[in-house]
């Protein structure tokens, strides 16, 4: 197998496995997050502004995470610097 | 497919170029300095006014609110930078309704150059408000070892509001690009759809985490009390 090859396939299983596993932590962090604060809504109402506004930006922190992994996997796929390379080499020879 | 609206070049000359980012980043700041100056023309104090006067009034007046919550006082020291980061970043999402507009956002430059205002501004406000020792002093609490803690920390939030943003508004982008390659047009409208709501989100969160950093950097005061306690 050359290594053209290789980094293909090293490239596509990483991004594949990349955004799968990346995304189980920040999904079952803001399931958690979304139940405590309806919890706590329903206990105190009128402190629902509050709430759903330090709601979301927890949220919008969990799901940093996981655009963090969506972009290492785009990267991957689209600007792969080891495949450009690899390719520049091929197309030069 | 491209990854942001960087690649999308209409003129170049040597290094100099001309890409949609550059070009989307101003055509979006000319229709808010415009819009506001036309809005702002002739205001009125008493009880007739005219629609945009109503809608600037709530925009400012809730960024106000917002700002004064987080614990920053007078909030309208702060308004220009966090209500235009606000603004700006919403309006780069909202113009997606308009066919053959990329939103600026999407491409790492803008949103790296948005985060280090946020990292120049923070040390800013905060030397302003404590005076350059009582803001040095601040980042050996609560102990001299987290020093270097500290500095890390605050690379690391810069990096990761660039990254948030850029993350957020490509993979809105991209989801749409790819789902119409495949599908008919119901189900990228809901995409888009949310594409918008995600990016209002994420003004709010940019501004919002903007706030909270200048106001670590300045003492916190706690809202004024109302007249009615």
């Amino acid at each position: 197998m050359d290594s053209m090859t290789l980094i293909a396939i090293a490239s596509i299983v990483t991004a594949g496995l990349t955004i799968a596993l990346g995304s189980i932590g920040p999904a079952l962090g803001e399931g958690r997050a979304v139940a405590t604060a309806l919890s706590s809504l329903a206990q105190q109402p009128d402190a629902a502004t509050t709430i759903t506004r330090t709601l979301f930006v927890g949220l919008a922190m969990i799901e940093s995470i996981a655009i963090y992994c969506f972009v290492v996997a785009m990267i991957l796929i689209f600007a792969n610097p080891f495949w450009s390379h690899v390719i520049a080499q091929a197309a030069g020879k | 497919m491209h990854l942001s609206p960087d690649e999308i070049i209409f003129w170049q000359q040597g290094f100099l170029k001309l890409n949609a980012t550059i070009a989307f980043t101003w055509g979006l700041m000319f229709v808010l300095a415009v819009g506001s100056k036309l809005v702002t023309r002739k205001l009125s104090t008493g009880l007739q006014r005219s629609r945009w006067q109503n809608l600037l009034e709530l925009v400012v007046t809730a960024i106000n609110q917002q700002i004064e919550e987080v614990g920053l006082r007078p909030p309208e020291k702060y308004l220009g930078f966090l209500g235009t980061l606000f603004l700006f970043i919403a309006m780069a999402s909202v113009f997606t309704i308009v066919p053959g507009y990329e939103p600026p956002t999407g491409s790492l430059s803008t949103t790296v150059a948005l985060a280090f205002c946020v990292f120049v501004a923070v040390p800013l406000f905060g030397i302003e408000d404590r005076g350059l020792g009582g803001y040095l002093r601040a980042y050996l609490k609560p102990t001299f070892i987290m020093l270097p803690f500290n500095i890390i920390s605050e690379l690391s939030r810069t990096l990761a509001l660039a990254v948030r943003l850029f993350g957020n508004m490509m993979s809105g982008t991209m989801i749409l690009a790819i789902l119409l390659t495949i599908t008919p047009f119901v189900f990228p409208i809901a995409m888009s759809a949310l594409g918008l709501l995600t990016g209002m989100v994420q003004a709010y969160i940019f501004s919002i985490l903007a706030t909270v950093y200048i106001a670590a950097a300045t003492r916190m005061r706690k809202p004024e009390l109302g007249p009615e306690d």
